[in-house]
């Protein structure tokens, strides 16, 4: 069988010595890890393998021999390295050597107790340990799923993978250590550390615990039963901004937490949600900067109310247009007359509470807008609210007259029945035939036709009022949309995609270099990254949000019946 | 040793196949798909910016023109980064898995690498598409832990196409290195 050797780009111009690192039986591949340098003693390498061993719990042990010289291949020096063999058990021992700057190495593999005398065929796979220790593999979604944790079905490249990122205790040691053993690996020539990192780790500490205790206070105070009487918390639950800072309340409050993430997922959910937090806050400052110079938020709320004066004319005008011959349609003159002046009524009640307000909005949407510094979302979802709020009468509008419409389609259902001599059996769920007095038929068929009569009116102040309804959903829905947008996308996780792409492996891609005959097969190992589709799939932030349940077809069902439709329902809402 | 051949496409265009062999265990399978036509290329520029100077002479506004530079340009790239693909090559390396790489007109390069242990055969299919019966290379992948399955089917040169000689070619070679793993016993 073809034997594999994994061999670190870092350590091919090291000096001769032996090859520490993995041998994966299974599929017959040697990973090298480092390379020791002599002098040595070879009971020292040994109890220090044992340690690394226990230490990482990687089965780290002596591969073979590496000779780099830069004149030509001395004899005595080769049986010195085949003499290692014997001090060094191991099935196979694989001899690597380079002469000079040759690019071609030769590699042979002694086998003691070999059952196949032919001489088994070797390729040599050059990786970059840096970049391999450094990243996190993929598996394929549909792989991810299963439950099955055996190690033997682990694939190739996540064994090697694994091996390289459990050995981190073994590129602690550089060559500035003054230990026995001597080691080229991509440490060797000093450990990474990056000052701010560690200061910014030391700094962190007592932050968080400060944070914890504040969130702590205010998770209590929200908790307290103060707020939860009935008029208020009916308030809070309709208004989108508390649930948005609750949100945002609950994600402070995980990253604030001393506990340390354990997988790589939840660090990096850790890392996107303080990102995202960031960016939130830092745009929510510069949109309130933007208000508040030239003061535009007083131009704003001075123009607010002039505004819902206008919205009240237009819908003033289109009671008006409804109430005389509505796209030249006849209505009926006094059912339409009743309508019209009810909810005529109704805006101008709204005219005189806005008016009332008028003094105070400058003062409310001066004190509001500050908030805008916790974040773009939360702007955002107060947008939304004020939206709502000015457009309450359009709610009740529609409320009003689907209740109407809704009472009529029923009444009219009920009596087409009657007039059919049918019924509606509740015990039984299904229409049965039933037989009516005579009375009872003459008043039913003289409501029918009533009410058959009256629903062109009810039917078009119906439309009129959901379409208006319609449209002040779809803008709500598209703040939200966008809201829910800057919630869940993982903008920590798309930069380290942008910047160091090999952090996020999918897979790996091998490039043939260079070959010459004779010799070993030469590959290069190079990391294939992660598709930015998979990045926002895979790392997604779960939202409080939920998209539409209902399909078209029965949304459509519900506005023919005249049901009320919540579209935008919340997770944890319960349905009217 | 490298050998290059000429074949052509399932729509006839002339297509390039080249085979090397690394080594015993490796061999490397390159399709080169014909290469952007100029005629077609000045075709559909002259065709948007045509229909551009009619609209410019009917609305007497300039920016329909730039509209049209622009729109050609940005068409242009978006085509030749996402769409043209210039060359698909198989790399078959024996007992480490198979990749499969396309690269585009712009020099991007897309790569996918199955693992040996999840191939379960190389196999040549066919399939009726509209009047023609076509022939196309596919890789048939399995789940390590139930090898009787075939969990997925992966088409292979599926924008160059060639035809069957060159297929042929290409499964000989394949089957060459996936024999290799039957004769050697593998350790479970």
């Amino acid at each position: 069988m073809v034997l594999k050797v994994f061999f670190p780009s870092c350590c091919s111009s090291a000096e001769s010595g032996i090859l520490i690192g993995r041998w994966i039986s299974e599929q017959n591949s040697a990973v090298v890890l480092a390379v020791v340098h002599f002098p040595f003693i070879p009971a020292q390498v040994k109890q220090y393998l044992s340690e690394v061993q226990r230490a990482t719990k990687v089965n780290v042990s002596v591969l073979g021999s590496w000779s780099n010289s830069k004149q030509e291949k001395e004899e005595s020096l080769s049986k010195f390295l085949e003499d290692l063999g014997t001090i060094f058990a191991h099935e196979p021992w694989i001899q690597i050597s380079k002469e000079g700057d040759s690019k071609f190495w030769s590699c042979s593999t002694l086998q003691k107790h070999s059952n196949n005398p032919k001489e088994e065929e070797i390729i040599l796979v050059y990786y970059d340990q840096r970049k391999v220790m450094l990243s996190h593999l993929h598996p394929p979604l549909d792989t991810a799923t299963s439950t099955d944790h055996t190690t033997d079905d682990t694939s190739k490249l996540s064994a090697i993978f694994d091996t390289v990122a459990r050995s981190k205790v073994l590129f602690m040691t550089d060559r500035y250590d003054d230990g026995p053993i001597k080691l080229t690996h991509w440490q060797s020539d000093g450990v990474e550390a990056s000052i701010i990192v560690e200061l910014l780790k030391q700094a962190a500490v007592p932050v968080c615990v400060l944070l914890t205790f504040l969130l702590s206070l205010i998770a209590g105070v929200c908790r307290s039963r103060v707020l939860k009487v009935w008029p208020l918390s009916f308030l809070w639950s309709k208004l989108s901004t508390c649930e948005q800072l609750g949100h945002r309340l609950q994600h402070l409050q995980l990253i604030s937490s001393n506990k340390k993430a354990q997988t790589q997922a939840q660090l990096m959910r850790k890392a996107n949600i303080f990102v995202s937090l960031l960016i939130d806050v830092a745009l929510g400052i510069l949109l309130m900067s933007w208000l508040y110079r030239k003061n535009r938020i007083g131009h704003l709320a001075d123009a607010l109310v002039p505004v819902a004066d206008h919205v009240a004319e237009e819908l003033q005008d289109l009671l008006q247009w409804l109430m005389g011959a509505p796209a030249g349609l006849k209505m009926n003159r006094a059912l339409d007359q009743v309508l019209g002046r009810f909810f005529l009524y109704h805006i101008h009640l709204w005219i005189s509470y806005i008016h009332l307000l008028s003094p105070f909005i400058e003062m409310i949407l001066w004190y509001v807008g500050l908030s805008a510094c916790l974040g773009l979302t939360v702007a955002l979802c107060i947008l939304s609210d004020i939206i709502a709020l000015l457009t309450f009468h359009i709610y009740c509008f529609y409320v009003y007259g689907a209740r109407l419409y809704c009472l009529k389609i029923y009444g009219l259902s009920s009596l087409w029945r009657l007039f059919r001599g049918k019924k509606w059996n509740v015990l039984r769920q299904r229409v049965d035939s039933c037989s009516y007095d005579l009375d009872q038929l003459f008043i039913g068929t003289l409501l029918f036709t009533i009410l058959l009569f009256l629903l062109p009116t009810t039917a078009l102040y119906y439309l009129v009022f959901t379409l208006l309804r319609l449209l002040v959903v779809i803008v709500q829905g598209v703040i939200h949309l966008l809201v829910d947008l800057i919630d869940s996308l993982p903008l920590y996780s798309i930069i380290l995609r942008l910047c160091r792409s090999y952090r996020l492996a999918a897979g790996v891609k091998f490039r043939v270099l260079e070959q010459q005959d004779g010799k070993p097969l030469r590959l290069l190992m190079q990391i294939n990254p992660l598709s930015y589709s998979s990045v926002v799939r895979t790392y997604r932030l779960p939202t409080y949000s939920c998209y539409p349940k209902d399909s078209w077809t029965s949304l459509c069902k519900k506005l023919f019946l005249g049901e009320l439709i919540y579209p935008w329902k919340h997770k944890g809402e319960k349905q009217d | 040793s490298m050998e290059e051949r000429r074949y052509r496409s399932s729509s006839g265009a002339p297509i390039a196949l080249r085979c090397r062999q690394h080594s015993a265990s490796c061999w490397e399978l390159a399709v080169r798909c014909p290469r952007l036509q100029l005629r077609s290329l000045s075709a559909v520029t002259s065709a948007i910016w045509l229909a551009a100077y009619g609209l410019f002479v009917l609305s007497e506004n300039s920016m329909v023109l730039s509209a049209a530079v622009f729109i050609t340009l940005i068409g242009l790239i978006i085509y030749l980064h996402f769409v043209k693909i210039d060359q698909e090559s198989l790399l078959v390396i024996g007992s480490l898995g198979v990749q499969v790489t396309s690269s585009y007109a712009s020099g991007k390069e897309s790569t996918t690498f199955i693992e040996m242990s999840q191939v379960k055969d190389v196999v040549i299919n066919e399939a009726i598409y509209m009047q023609k019966v076509i022939y196309y290379l596919c890789i048939l992948l399995q789940d390590p832990r139930d090898p009787q399955v075939v969990s997925e089917v992966v088409p292979l040169f599926q924008s160059s196409k060639p035809r069957l000689d060159c297929l042929i070619e290409v499964y000989k070679s394949c089957q060459e290195i996936l024999e290799q793993r039957k004769t050697v016993p593998q350790s479970s």
